[in-house]
Protein backbone atom coordinates (compact mmCIF):
# COMPACT_ATOMS: atom_id res chain seq x y z
CA UNK A 1 0.00 0.00 0.00
CA UNK A 2 1.61 3.47 -0.75
CA UNK A 3 0.80 7.13 0.18
CA UNK A 4 2.09 8.61 -2.26
CA UNK A 5 2.87 7.69 -5.73
CA UNK A 6 3.45 9.61 -8.98
CA UNK A 7 4.15 8.59 -12.79
CA UNK A 8 7.41 9.24 -13.36
CA UNK A 9 8.56 10.33 -17.21
CA UNK A 10 10.65 6.38 -17.30
CA UNK A 11 6.73 4.92 -16.54
CA UNK A 12 4.98 7.25 -19.34
CA UNK A 13 7.86 6.46 -22.16
CA UNK A 14 6.96 2.77 -21.44
CA UNK A 15 2.67 3.22 -23.07
CA UNK A 16 2.86 2.44 -26.82
CA UNK A 17 5.61 0.43 -27.42
CA UNK A 18 4.92 -2.43 -29.17
CA UNK A 19 6.52 -6.01 -27.68
CA UNK A 20 8.03 -8.35 -29.96
CA UNK A 21 5.74 -10.94 -31.27
CA UNK A 22 5.56 -14.43 -29.31
CA UNK A 23 3.81 -17.68 -30.32
CA UNK A 24 0.96 -18.54 -29.49
CA UNK A 25 -1.18 -21.87 -30.41
CA UNK A 26 -4.12 -22.93 -29.64
CA UNK A 27 -4.53 -27.31 -30.08
CA UNK A 28 -7.24 -30.03 -29.77
CA UNK A 29 -5.62 -30.79 -26.36
CA UNK A 30 -5.29 -27.24 -25.27
CA UNK A 31 -9.05 -26.75 -26.10
CA UNK A 32 -10.16 -29.28 -24.01
CA UNK A 33 -7.85 -28.19 -20.83
CA UNK A 34 -9.48 -25.09 -21.25
CA UNK A 35 -12.78 -26.24 -21.59
CA UNK A 36 -12.20 -28.37 -18.59
CA UNK A 37 -11.10 -25.71 -16.27
CA UNK A 38 -13.63 -23.66 -17.03
CA UNK A 39 -16.68 -26.60 -16.68
CA UNK A 40 -18.15 -26.89 -20.61
CA UNK A 41 -20.22 -30.37 -20.41
CA UNK A 42 -20.45 -29.13 -24.34
CA UNK A 43 -18.90 -32.69 -25.84
CA UNK A 44 -18.46 -30.15 -29.11
CA UNK A 45 -14.93 -29.07 -27.34
CA UNK A 46 -13.98 -32.47 -26.32
CA UNK A 47 -14.85 -34.66 -28.82
CA UNK A 48 -13.67 -34.25 -32.89
CA UNK A 49 -16.99 -36.39 -33.94
CA UNK A 50 -19.47 -34.28 -31.96
CA UNK A 51 -17.51 -30.73 -33.17
CA UNK A 52 -18.16 -31.99 -36.81
CA UNK A 53 -21.55 -33.32 -36.52
CA UNK A 54 -22.00 -29.75 -35.11
CA UNK A 55 -20.47 -28.08 -38.40
CA UNK A 56 -16.85 -27.59 -36.73
CA UNK A 57 -13.91 -28.92 -39.08
CA UNK A 58 -11.56 -28.59 -35.63
CA UNK A 59 -12.50 -28.18 -31.82
CA UNK A 60 -13.72 -24.35 -31.71
CA UNK A 61 -11.94 -22.42 -29.04
CA UNK A 62 -14.57 -21.81 -26.10
CA UNK A 63 -14.62 -17.38 -25.57
CA UNK A 64 -12.06 -16.43 -22.98
CA UNK A 65 -9.70 -18.69 -24.12
CA UNK A 66 -6.42 -16.70 -25.58
CA UNK A 67 -4.85 -19.84 -26.63
CA UNK A 68 -1.27 -21.01 -25.33
CA UNK A 69 2.23 -19.27 -25.20
CA UNK A 70 4.75 -21.10 -26.45
CA UNK A 71 6.35 -22.35 -22.96
CA UNK A 72 10.40 -22.31 -23.38
CA UNK A 73 12.22 -22.64 -19.83
CA UNK A 74 13.91 -19.18 -18.98
CA UNK A 75 11.77 -16.72 -21.44
CA UNK A 76 8.58 -17.92 -19.89
CA UNK A 77 6.89 -16.37 -16.94
CA UNK A 78 6.73 -19.22 -14.37
CA UNK A 79 3.73 -18.26 -12.67
CA UNK A 80 1.29 -16.74 -15.72
CA UNK A 81 3.25 -18.91 -18.26
CA UNK A 82 3.07 -15.75 -21.04
CA UNK A 83 6.65 -14.69 -22.06
CA UNK A 84 8.94 -12.28 -20.07
CA UNK A 85 11.09 -9.47 -21.20
CA UNK A 86 9.68 -9.32 -24.67
CA UNK A 87 8.58 -5.73 -24.34
CA UNK A 88 8.36 -2.36 -22.06
CA UNK A 89 7.63 -2.99 -18.27
CA UNK A 90 6.66 -0.06 -15.39
CA UNK A 91 8.85 -0.22 -12.46
CA UNK A 92 6.79 1.12 -10.05
CA UNK A 93 7.76 -1.00 -6.89
CA UNK A 94 4.53 -1.55 -5.79
CA UNK A 95 3.99 -4.85 -4.49
CA UNK A 96 -0.28 -5.98 -4.39
CA UNK A 97 -1.71 -6.96 -7.65
CA UNK A 98 -5.66 -7.06 -8.62
CA UNK A 99 -6.76 -7.82 -12.05
CA UNK A 100 -9.19 -5.22 -12.90
CA UNK A 101 -11.04 -6.24 -15.70
CA UNK A 102 -10.60 -7.72 -19.06
CA UNK A 103 -11.68 -7.60 -22.77
CA UNK A 104 -11.85 -9.67 -25.54
CA UNK A 105 -12.94 -8.90 -29.00
CA UNK A 106 -12.73 -11.60 -31.86
CA UNK A 107 -13.11 -10.76 -35.60
CA UNK A 108 -13.71 -14.83 -35.80
CA UNK A 109 -13.73 -17.40 -34.18
CA UNK A 110 -10.70 -19.67 -33.01
CA UNK A 111 -10.40 -22.99 -33.18
CA UNK A 112 -7.92 -26.08 -32.19
CA UNK A 113 -4.94 -25.87 -35.55
CA UNK A 114 -4.85 -21.99 -35.24
CA UNK A 115 -0.65 -20.58 -35.03
CA UNK A 116 -0.90 -17.23 -33.80
CA UNK A 117 1.63 -14.45 -32.35
CA UNK A 118 0.89 -11.86 -29.91
CA UNK A 119 1.91 -8.54 -28.87
CA UNK A 120 1.50 -6.39 -26.23
CA UNK A 121 1.56 -2.82 -25.35
CA UNK A 122 0.75 -0.52 -22.13
CA UNK A 123 -2.31 1.66 -23.31
CA UNK A 124 -2.30 3.85 -20.38
CA UNK A 125 -0.85 4.31 -16.85
CA UNK A 126 -3.54 6.25 -14.21
CA UNK A 127 -2.77 7.24 -10.66
CA UNK A 128 -6.04 6.35 -9.16
CA UNK A 129 -6.66 6.50 -4.92
CA UNK A 130 -8.97 4.21 -2.65
CA UNK A 131 -9.99 4.18 0.76
CA UNK A 132 -8.60 0.69 1.36
CA UNK A 133 -5.44 0.31 -0.90
CA UNK A 134 -4.11 4.27 -0.78
CA UNK A 135 -2.58 5.18 -3.97
CA UNK A 136 -2.81 2.41 -7.09
CA UNK A 137 -1.38 2.25 -10.55
CA UNK A 138 -3.77 1.14 -12.92
CA UNK A 139 -2.22 -0.10 -16.05
CA UNK A 140 -4.73 -0.86 -19.10
CA UNK A 141 -2.65 -3.24 -21.34
CA UNK A 142 -3.63 -4.84 -24.46
CA UNK A 143 -2.46 -7.62 -27.16
CA UNK A 144 -3.27 -8.22 -30.25
CA UNK A 145 -3.41 -11.26 -32.14
CA UNK A 146 -2.06 -12.34 -35.56
CA UNK A 147 -2.41 -15.40 -37.88
CA UNK A 148 1.02 -16.23 -37.95
CA UNK A 149 0.35 -17.17 -41.97
CA UNK A 150 -1.27 -13.98 -42.72
CA UNK A 151 -0.31 -11.80 -40.24
CA UNK A 152 -4.21 -10.92 -39.71
CA UNK A 153 -5.72 -9.81 -36.77
CA UNK A 154 -8.03 -12.54 -34.87
CA UNK A 155 -8.34 -11.27 -31.90
CA UNK A 156 -7.60 -8.28 -29.43
CA UNK A 157 -7.80 -8.38 -25.68
CA UNK A 158 -7.42 -4.99 -22.90
CA UNK A 159 -6.76 -5.95 -19.11
CA UNK A 160 -6.54 -3.75 -16.28
CA UNK A 161 -4.02 -4.28 -13.72
CA UNK A 162 -4.24 -2.58 -10.17
CA UNK A 163 -0.90 -2.44 -8.44
CA UNK A 164 -0.76 -1.01 -4.85
CA UNK B 1 -30.79 -22.30 -30.09
CA UNK B 2 -31.35 -18.34 -30.48
CA UNK B 3 -32.60 -16.87 -34.11
CA UNK B 4 -32.40 -13.26 -34.49
CA UNK B 5 -35.72 -12.77 -35.39
CA UNK B 6 -37.19 -13.95 -32.44
CA UNK B 7 -35.09 -12.27 -29.95
CA UNK B 8 -36.34 -9.70 -27.63
CA UNK B 9 -34.72 -6.70 -25.18
CA UNK B 10 -34.90 -8.50 -22.17
CA UNK B 11 -35.05 -12.03 -22.47
CA UNK B 12 -32.80 -13.84 -19.92
CA UNK B 13 -29.78 -16.17 -21.04
CA UNK B 14 -30.07 -19.39 -19.16
CA UNK B 15 -28.25 -19.42 -15.83
CA UNK B 16 -24.96 -21.28 -14.64
CA UNK B 17 -24.79 -22.46 -11.21
CA UNK B 18 -21.00 -23.00 -9.73
CA UNK B 19 -19.14 -24.03 -7.08
CA UNK B 20 -15.96 -24.31 -8.29
CA UNK B 21 -13.87 -26.21 -5.43
CA UNK B 22 -9.64 -26.12 -5.36
CA UNK B 23 -9.30 -28.72 -7.21
CA UNK B 24 -11.68 -27.07 -10.03
CA UNK B 25 -9.22 -24.33 -9.61
CA UNK B 26 -6.44 -26.11 -10.29
CA UNK B 27 -7.79 -27.44 -13.39
CA UNK B 28 -8.48 -23.73 -14.66
CA UNK B 29 -4.72 -23.35 -14.07
CA UNK B 30 -4.03 -25.63 -16.09
CA UNK B 31 -5.97 -24.57 -18.83
CA UNK B 32 -5.54 -21.35 -19.10
CA UNK B 33 -1.57 -21.24 -17.80
CA UNK B 34 -2.73 -18.66 -14.48
CA UNK B 35 -0.66 -20.48 -11.59
CA UNK B 36 -0.74 -17.98 -9.45
CA UNK B 37 -0.81 -19.29 -6.01
CA UNK B 38 -3.82 -16.85 -4.97
CA UNK B 39 -5.79 -19.78 -6.76
CA UNK B 40 -4.60 -23.13 -5.04
CA UNK B 41 -1.64 -22.33 -2.71
CA UNK B 42 -3.47 -22.25 1.15
CA UNK B 43 -0.37 -21.30 2.93
CA UNK B 44 -0.01 -18.69 0.31
CA UNK B 45 0.64 -14.72 2.08
CA UNK B 46 -2.57 -13.33 0.60
CA UNK B 47 -4.93 -16.06 0.73
CA UNK B 48 -3.91 -16.68 4.25
CA UNK B 49 -4.92 -12.95 4.70
CA UNK B 50 -8.22 -13.40 2.45
CA UNK B 51 -8.70 -16.35 4.15
CA UNK B 52 -8.90 -19.14 1.72
CA UNK B 53 -7.80 -19.68 -1.95
CA UNK B 54 -10.51 -17.26 -4.60
CA UNK B 55 -11.70 -18.00 -7.58
CA UNK B 56 -9.76 -16.58 -10.43
CA UNK B 57 -11.18 -13.18 -11.81
CA UNK B 58 -10.62 -14.43 -15.66
CA UNK B 59 -12.35 -17.55 -14.45
CA UNK B 60 -15.50 -16.17 -14.07
CA UNK B 61 -15.23 -13.81 -16.86
CA UNK B 62 -14.75 -17.27 -18.76
CA UNK B 63 -17.70 -18.35 -17.19
CA UNK B 64 -19.40 -15.48 -18.51
CA UNK B 65 -18.40 -16.65 -21.85
CA UNK B 66 -19.95 -19.90 -21.34
CA UNK B 67 -23.04 -18.67 -20.44
CA UNK B 68 -23.13 -17.13 -23.83
CA UNK B 69 -21.59 -19.63 -26.08
CA UNK B 70 -24.03 -22.09 -24.21
CA UNK B 71 -26.98 -19.79 -25.15
CA UNK B 72 -25.68 -19.34 -28.95
CA UNK B 73 -24.77 -23.09 -29.19
CA UNK B 74 -24.07 -23.55 -32.92
CA UNK B 75 -26.24 -20.79 -34.41
CA UNK B 76 -23.64 -18.06 -34.49
CA UNK B 77 -20.49 -17.07 -32.42
CA UNK B 78 -19.12 -15.06 -29.32
CA UNK B 79 -17.92 -11.40 -30.64
CA UNK B 80 -16.41 -10.05 -27.61
CA UNK B 81 -16.77 -10.61 -23.54
CA UNK B 82 -15.58 -8.00 -21.27
CA UNK B 83 -16.11 -7.35 -17.52
CA UNK B 84 -14.78 -6.18 -14.35
CA UNK B 85 -13.91 -7.46 -11.43
CA UNK B 86 -15.89 -5.88 -8.09
CA UNK B 87 -15.55 -8.87 -5.81
CA UNK B 88 -13.61 -11.80 -5.07
CA UNK B 89 -15.44 -14.96 -4.10
CA UNK B 90 -13.84 -17.70 -2.19
CA UNK B 91 -12.81 -21.43 -3.56
CA UNK B 92 -16.19 -23.63 -3.26
CA UNK B 93 -18.55 -20.91 -2.37
CA UNK B 94 -21.58 -21.37 -4.65
CA UNK B 95 -22.65 -18.48 -7.16
CA UNK B 96 -24.22 -17.76 -10.71
CA UNK B 97 -23.38 -16.56 -13.97
CA UNK B 98 -26.05 -14.93 -15.83
CA UNK B 99 -26.88 -12.95 -18.53
CA UNK B 100 -29.81 -10.66 -20.21
CA UNK B 101 -30.31 -9.45 -24.20
CA UNK B 102 -30.16 -5.89 -23.83
CA UNK B 103 -30.61 -4.41 -27.75
CA UNK B 104 -30.11 -6.13 -31.25
CA UNK B 105 -28.62 -4.51 -34.49
CA UNK B 106 -27.50 -5.21 -37.30
CA UNK B 107 -23.38 -3.66 -38.54
CA UNK B 108 -21.57 -4.29 -41.50
CA UNK B 109 -23.86 -7.43 -42.73
CA UNK B 110 -23.98 -8.87 -39.64
CA UNK B 111 -26.84 -10.19 -37.14
CA UNK B 112 -25.27 -8.67 -33.74
CA UNK B 113 -26.92 -9.32 -30.10
CA UNK B 114 -25.72 -7.00 -27.31
CA UNK B 115 -26.01 -8.72 -23.43
CA UNK B 116 -25.37 -7.97 -20.48
CA UNK B 117 -23.67 -10.84 -18.26
CA UNK B 118 -22.44 -10.66 -14.54
CA UNK B 119 -21.73 -13.09 -11.70
CA UNK B 120 -23.57 -12.99 -8.67
CA UNK B 121 -22.71 -14.88 -4.74
CA UNK B 122 -25.27 -15.95 -2.05
CA UNK B 123 -25.76 -12.33 -1.48
CA UNK B 124 -26.59 -10.91 -4.26
CA UNK B 125 -23.92 -9.16 -5.10
CA UNK B 126 -22.83 -8.52 -8.75
CA UNK B 127 -19.32 -9.55 -8.56
CA UNK B 128 -18.52 -9.73 -11.92
CA UNK B 129 -20.30 -7.14 -14.27
CA UNK B 130 -19.86 -7.43 -17.56
CA UNK B 131 -21.23 -7.25 -21.36
CA UNK B 132 -20.98 -9.84 -24.28
CA UNK B 133 -21.95 -9.13 -28.16
CA UNK B 134 -23.00 -12.14 -29.66
CA UNK B 135 -23.14 -12.75 -33.71
CA UNK B 136 -25.77 -15.05 -35.43
CA UNK B 137 -26.06 -16.56 -38.40
CA UNK B 138 -29.87 -16.24 -38.77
Amino acid sequence: MAAEFELTDEMRAAVGVESEPWPVEITSTSVRAFARGVGYTDPKYYDDAAAAAAGYDALPAPPCYLGTPVWIPGKSDPTFSGPRNTGPSVRHGLRGLLDGGTEVVYERPLKAGDKLFMTSKIADLEVKESKGLGKMLVVTSEQTFTEQDSGEVVMRTFAQAIYY
Amino acid sequence: MPNFADITVGDPLPTLTKAPNRAQLVLYCAGSGDFNPLHWDQSFEQARQIGDNIVHGRMKWSTLGQVVADWVGDSGWVKSVSCQYRGMDMQGAEWQAKGVVTAKREENGLKLVDVDVWTENADGQKTTPGKAVVVLND
